[in-house]
C-alpha cells in the first residue's frame, strides 16, 4: 500500500502500519526490546521526520495529481515484473531447502546488551561515529537557505546581470 | 505458540524487501523513493531478526541495531538533501535533477 499511494501523507501512514507489523512479528521471534525499538525510532521519529518535511515541503493535492501524472501502468509494469522475477527466485530458493521448524524462546535484553557491549564494541563505537557524521552532514546541508551557484555560474550570472544590482546579490560568494 | 518454520519468516521478509524495491524502481518523488529504501531495510533487518531467533543467539539483534543506526542518520541527511534540493530546483522529481549531467 505505501508504494501505491499519490498522496506523501497516506503513504506515510500506511509505512507505519507496516512498521507496527513488522514489530509484531519481532515480539512473536522473541525478540521484545527490537519491537518496542521497531516502534519508538522507526514508527516514531523516523516517521516525525518525514512528515516534518512533506508538512515543510507542503506537498498537497497538486503532488498526489503529479504523481497520478507519473505513474501511469507502462511505467510501473516493467520493474513490478523484474522484481517479481527475484521474487520468484527468492521463494523458490527458500522453499527448496526442508523445513526448519525454529523453537522460539525469548531472547531477552540482557543478552543482547552483553553481546552488544562484549564482542561488538568495536561496531558500537563505528555506530556512534556514524551518527555524529549523520548529524554533522544534517546539519551542514540542511543550513544554507541561499542558492549557491558554483563560481564559473556566478561569474557568468554577474556578467548577465545589469550593473547596479550585483552589489547587492553578487557578494554573497 | 505453534512451532513454525524460519521458511515463512525468511518469505515475508523477501516479499517486503521486493515491495521496496518496486517503489524505488517505479516511484519518481524523491520521498516516496526514500520510504522504499525504509521499507527495504525493515526487510533486511526482519530476516536478521529471524536468522537470530533461529539460532537462538543475540547477534541477530544486534545486528538489527546496527541497522536501526544506520537507517535513523541515512534519513536525517537524505531528508536534509530533499529540503536542499526543493530549495534550489522547486522540485522532486529525479528526472529534473541533472545538473551533474555533461
Amino acid at each position: 500500500m505505501v508504494i501505491t499511494r499519490y498522496h506523501p501523507i497516506h503513504a506515510l501512514l500506511y509505512l507505519v502500519v507496516s512498521f507496527l507489523a513488522a514489530a509484531m512479528i519481532f515480539l512473536s521471534l522473541g525478540a521484545p526490546f527490537i519491537a518496542v525499538l521497531e516502534v519508538i525510532i522507526y514508527a516514531g521519529a523516523i516517521m516525525v521526520l518525514f512528515i516534518f518535511v512533506v508538512m515543510m515541503l507542503n506537498l498537497g493535492k497538486n503532488t498526489a495529481a503529479q504523481e497520478k501524472d507519473w505513474l501511469r501502468p507502462g511505467v510501473w509494469v516493467g520493474p513490478s515484473l523484474l522484481a517479481l522475477v527475484l521474487l520468484a527466485e527468492l521463494v523458490l530458493l527458500l522453499l527448496k531447502g526442508e523445513v526448519l521448524a525454529m523453537n522460539v524462546s525469548v531472547v531477552d535484553p540482557k543478552k543482547v546488551a552483553l553481546s552488544l557491549y562484549g564482542e561488538y564494541i568495536i561496531g558500537v563505537e563505528l555506530t556512534g561515529f556514524l551518527l555524529m557524521a549523520g548529524i554533522v552532514g544534517a546539519a551542514h546541508v540542511g543550513k544554507h537557505k541561499k542558492k549557491h551557484l558554483h563560481r564559473f555560474l556566478q561569474e557568468e550570472e554577474l556578467e548577465n546581470m545589469p550593473v547596479g544590482i550585483d552589489e547587492n546579490t553578487g557578494s554573497g560568494k | 505458540m505453534p512451532p513454525f518454520s524460519i521458511n515463512i519468516v525468511m518469505i515475508v521478509a523477501a516479499v517486503l524487501f521486493v515491495l521496496g524495491l518496486i517503489g524505488v524502481l517505479t516511484r519518481k518523488n524523491i520521498i516516496f523513493m526514500l520510504l522504499s529504501i525504509e521499507i527495504m531495510l525493515n526487510a533486511a533487518g526482519l530476516a536478521f531478526i529471524a536468522a537470530g531467533a533461529k539460532w537462538n543467539q543475540p547477534d541477530g539483534q544486534v545486528m538489527f541495531l546496527f541497522i536501526l543506526a544506520m537507517a535513523a542518520s541515512e534519513v536525517s541527511v537524505a531528508l536534509a538533501l530533499v529540503l536542499q534540493i526543493y530549495h534550489q530546483h522547486k522540485t522532486l522529481d529525479v528526472e529534473d535533477l541533472k545538473g551533474l549531467k555533461d
